[in-house]
């Protein structure tokens, strides 16, 4: 490990003004800190913004649910509000990593890395969410890159994330045994005139299936998809899992995900 | 008062280790003690062509940097195979030397080339990644079944053949096969498994520049053969100028029997530089350099006549030794193995053949139940398969091929003492319900989920291990144990041992019956191991071998103990010595019932004279004061716990997830001395069973990188993975010791992996999937039963 510069900033402003080339935001550090500690990443410095209160907090704002970007996934797993108005955020924030993890990582740490295991960006994708950020709103389905990559600049700092309240939806995970990331996580949410499916894990970033989505939202049953192929070109494949595999998971837990709501 | 052994007495441990109070090696700080980084090969085979440490001696903090040219200078040996198998043909095994650094050729990724010590861990990290070491890179042989063909690792080792081993006569397994009505075929992978000890490896090392002794802490299941191996192989130091210390230590699993380089070379390096030497290993080096477990590939037939019966047992193993044989490494997949594989049953005529392999990954020895688990993976799928075959009930199948009668003398090499094998599976299908499983199969079936139950009958030969038979099988020392017991004149007592514990409980289970033998409160009962400084010699703790043979010397001590305290109590009491009888603690004169407490006894024992008796020795004429007694005891025979275990899967076959749904065990370990502890035991046996089964898998790439060598690609099975566990037991005492206990420690590891796969096999109608069966595997397989449209038996 290198040694760096630490900084607890106390609010937004300052701690973007401490952002350079080299630093990188801390929030929870579940990926960053053994990054670190691995040799893998290295940074002059560590702009630490967990103590910036305004960050962290959940609250429902009419069709909106608003989630402060250092909310810790414990917090939105027991959050009455949360289950009240998407339970199936607090059943996916409930099921990161493990115990230890769900008491420090936070939303805005999980979407900002955007690991292509990870399961928010799914939620943020089927969940039509806005990415606040101290200059701008973005759309998530701008905000998703690619692999590890956002559309987030050096001085931006996500603030909070608001999800748009749906009529139903379902979160349905295959955690990779060892590492508890999704080796595919599908994220069904049903609006009045459009169902989303949000896939993550399958591919290098996180996606809308549109041929899923398009056929469930006109006719929003388990038949509707059953024995559909997907194409699995693009899907990784791995230790763990091959392509074809994965788009067999993607198929079945998007079923799985209708009967469920 | 009652009888300790056999309560659930609540472990001495707990308060300790719940607390967070125990200590361990990474835990011993010394004043002015330096910090060792090792620098590992990055490649699985490379000649070292070249080691540059130039600038990193000039790096802050930097102590010193030493390498296998200056380890070889002051002939310090390497690592070594403490059994001698041989070939079938006669010719002694083939074992390259293993020097603690390598020096001219590095044979598997993470292999130590050198050793940076710097006044700060950070430096000496920082320092390590200056060591330019320069390598001729080497193609790596890294499959096992591939390994005969491929290039020459260690000079001189023809097809990278450590040894050619057969046991059993093969003429009579043709004839016995010529008869068979069925030949039943496997063809088996016994997938590589990484111990995974909770606390890594670990060593502080001190030398004492005036009294010229080295002190290592280390993270070792025997500290005693440690320094054994480290004196009389090592040359380190001799046996009186060493002293081994291991303190608390979390879990060893068998990854902690071997001496490991670092512990060699950090003891040596702080004689060299004068200085004490703290190294911790990082998880990812223990995961490359750990010794590793099973890998063996396997084909194995078992002769039928059509009512059932065995004929004939073949068994053609490949077993991967990895890049170095190590203390048990040539044992383990040899007389731990082939002994073992025709099971619980009668088999007229059986031969286990044996290849062990060198290839460039890390090397492996013994892991929990260390070739037991392969040999019963063996014989419990042929037996199964059996059963399909033959469409006889799997359990009615086992019960025809059972021995009737004990002593057993089993096909290869065991007689068996004691057991009843069917009453253990029967107890188990009834804890099972076993003849209720069709109603659930149907239901499974309702919910679109395939459901299959799987059997594993075994036994085992634990309890390592008369000397004589040892050696006679190649064993390079002998396996007894020993244990000292010091009565206090206070009346409280210290019990040394040879065994060590890192988990098993010895704290508890050696004070429960040495209270038993003394009759004293266990209270007054403190257990001391782990340090050469302290007590007597001991072979350490491996095999399920503390209570079978450390226990047993434990109680023989104390008995001595009683026997000097009775000729005491006989000349105070006055009553002749075969008038006194000794029980719950005290001496009676049987006539009189006067009596003299064992505390009594041994006050008198360290104050000869008292005012009592006008200053005149109470102890009969020449007896020396004092109660210390010290026992060795070499068991007569292996001890063989046996049992059935039962465990039933349902199957998802969308996503081919396997999920236990019952899990029932029986098992015969003898007379138990704490259930809890032994429970205990068999849980996590059990959970790494599971584990091999659905989840661990070592997996090397071509080049031989480790490519699941964190938590975030090596799936450690969780306790969501499993269901509640079941568990029975059955008893018929072993009858070579006096406890008539048996080894628990290992059973529930060597059971557990057919016990999975054969219900896992079941569900998916026959279709034989290797270990770990993985999701995928499993969706596979489930695929290809609905083309075939195979309807599950």
């Amino acid at each position: 490990m290198k040694t760096f510069n630490y900084h607890a900033p106390k609010d937004v402003k300052e701690a973007s003004k401490l952002a350079s080339v080299n630093s990188a935001f801390l929030a929870g550090g579940m990926t960053s800190i053994p990054s670190i500690k691995l040799g893998l990443a290295s940074y002059t410095d560590v702009i630490d913004i967990k103590h910036i209160r305004k960050l962290s907090g959940i609250k429902v704002a009419g069709k909106s649910l608003i989630i402060g970007s250092t909310t810790k996934h414990a917090e939105v797993a027991s959050s009455k509000e949360v289950q009240k108005a998407i339970p199936s955020l607090a059943k996916l924030a409930g099921k990161i990593g493990d115990a230890q993890v769900r008491n420090r990582g936070t939303i805005g740490g999980s979407i900002s890395n955007n690991d292509p295991s990870a399961c928010y960006p799914s939620a943020c994708m089927a969940l039509n969410a806005i990415i606040h950020t101290n200059e701008r709103k973005i759309k998530a389905s701008d905000f998703f890159k690619g692999m590890f990559e956002t559309a987030l600049k050096k001085k931006e700092i996500i603030e909070a994330v608001e999800f748009q309240i749906p009529e139903k939806s379902d979160y349905q995970k295959h955690p990779n045994p060892a590492s508890r990331y999704a080796i595919v996580g599908v994220y069904l949410a049903k609006y009045k005139d459009i169902v989303n499916v949000a896939v993550t894990g399958a591919k290098s970033c996180v996606y809308i299936d549109s041929d899923l989505s398009k056929k469930l939202s006109s006719n929003f049953s388990p038949s509707a998809i059953a024995g559909m192929k997907l194409d699995s070109s693009e899907m990784n494949s791995d230790i763990h899992a091959s392509a074809e595999y994965r788009a067999n998971l993607v198929l079945t837990y998007a079923k799985k995900a209708v009967e469920a709501c | 008062m009652a009888s300790l052994v056999g309560s659930r007495v609540e472990r001495k441990e707990d308060k300790k280790f719940l607390t967070g109070k125990g200590r361990y090696t990474a835990d011993i700080n010394i004043t002015n003690q330096t910090y060792a980084v090792f620098v590992r090969s990055p490649h699985s085979r490379a000649k070292i062509q070249k080691i540059d440490v130039s600038k990193a001696l000039r790096a802050d903090g930097v102590v010193s940097i030493l390498t296998g040219e200056e380890i070889a200078k002051d002939k310090i040996g390497g690592l070594i195979a403490g059994w001698a198998i041989r070939s079938q043909d006669g010719s002694e095994m083939k074992i390259p030397a293993n020097p603690p650094l390598a020096k001219e050729h590095a044979n598997f990724v993470g292999e130590p080339i050198a050793v940076v010590i710097a006044e700060s861990l950070a430096e000496a990290k920082a320092a390590a990644e200056l060591v330019n070491v320069d390598y001729k890179v080497l193609k790596g042989v890294v499959n096992t079944a591939e390994a005969m063909n491929g290039e020459t690792i260690h000079e001189g080792i023809d097809k990278n053949l450590c040894y050619d081993w057969l046991l059993g006569d093969r003429k009579a397994v043709e004839e016995a096969f010529a008869k068979a009505d069925k030949i039943i075929k496997v063809d088996l992978i016994n997938n590589r498994l990484v111990p995974n000890a909770m606390e890594p490896r670990a060593c502080v090392t001190d030398y004492n520049t005036a009294s010229e002794e080295i002190t290592l802490y280390t993270t070792s299941q025997n500290p005693h053969l440690s320094r054994l191996i480290m004196s009389a192989f090592g040359g380190v130091a001799p046996e009186n100028k060493l002293r081994v210390v291991a303190p608390d230590v979390g879990g060893g699993f068998g990854s902690k029997i071997n001496v490991y380089n670092e512990e060699i070379v950090c003891s040596w390096a702080s004689k060299k530089i004068e200085r004490p030497i703290k190294w911790v290993a990082e998880r990812t080096e223990s995961f490359l350099t750990d010794t590793h477990a099973r890998d063996h590939v396997t084909h194995a037939e078992l002769a039928v006549t059509k009512d059932g019966k065995f004929l004939g047992f073949k068994n053609e193993t490949i077993a991967n030794l990895g890049a170095y044989a190590r203390v048990f490494a040539t044992v383990t997949p040899t007389y731990l193995f082939g002994p073992c594989a025709t099971g619980v049953y009668v088999i007229p005529a059986a031969y286990t053949n044996v290849k062990a392999v060198y290839t460039n990954t890390a090397p492996i020895d013994a892991y929990r139940g260390a070739g037991r688990p392969e040999a019963t993976y063996t014989i419990e799928r042929l037996v199964e398969k059996a059963a399909m075959e033959l469409g006889i009930d799997k359990t009615e199948l086992r019960m025809r091929n059972f021995p009737k009668q004990f002593p057993f003398k089993q096909t290869l090499v065991h007689t068996i003492d004691s057991g009843d094998y069917g009453a253990g599976l029967e107890k188990a299908k009834k804890m099972s319900d076993y003849d209720g499983f069709e109603a659930r199969r149907k239901k499974s079936a309702a919910n679109g989920k395939l459901r299959g139950i799987g059997v594993s009958s075994y036994f085992e030969a634990c309890g390592i291990a008369p000397s004589a038979a040892v050696m006679s099988l190649g064993c390079g020392v002998g396996l007894w144990e020993s244990a000292e017991v010091r009565f206090n004149p206070t009346g409280q007592i210290s019990i040394y041992t040879g065994s060590h514990s890192h988990g098993q409980s010895h704290d508890t289970t050696f004070a429960q019956i040495a209270a038993d033998e003394l009759g004293v409160p266990m209270e007054n009962i403190d257990v001391i191991h782990g340090d050469t400084d302290k007590g007597t010699f001991g072979m350490g703790t491996y095999g399920s071998r503390s209570l079978t043979v450390g226990g047993i010397a434990i109680v023989n001590a104390c008995r001595k103990i009683v026997a000097k305290g009775k000729k005491v109590a006989a000349k105070m009491l006055e009553v002749s010595e075969n008038e006194i009888d000794f029980k719950n603690g005290e001496f009676v004169a049987l006539k009189s019932n006067k009596k003299k407490t064992i505390g009594e006894i041994a006050f008198a024992l360290y104050l000869p004279g008292s005012r009592d008796s006008d200053f005149k020795s109470q102890l009969p004429d020449g007896m020396e004061p004092g109660l210390i007694e010290t026992a060795f005891f070499d068991p007569a025979n292996f001890s063989f716990p046996a049992g059935t275990h039962i465990c039933e899967v349902e199957i998802d076959p969308e996503t081919g997830e396997v999920k236990v749904e019952k899990y029932t065990a029986v098992d015969d370990f003898g007379r138990i001395v704490n259930p809890n502890i032994v429970e205990g035991q068999v849980h996590g046996g059990i959970a790494q069973g599971i584990g091999q089964a659905l989840y661990e898998n070592a997996q090397y790439d071509e080049t031989g990188q480790l490519v699941t060598a964190s938590y975030m690609d090596y799936t450690m099975p969780r306790a969501d993975n499993f269901p509640e566990f079941n568990l029975g037991f059955t008893c018929t005492p072993a009858t070579t010791n006096p406890l008539g206990v048996k080894g628990c420690g290992e059973a529930g590891a060597i059971a557990s992996p057919p016990a999975v796969m054969n219900a896992v096999i079941d569900a998916l109608g026959g279709q034989e999937i290797s270990m770990p069966a993985t999701a995928e595997k499993v969706w596979r397989a489930c695929k290809s039963m609905k083309k075939s449209n195979y309807k599950a038996a």
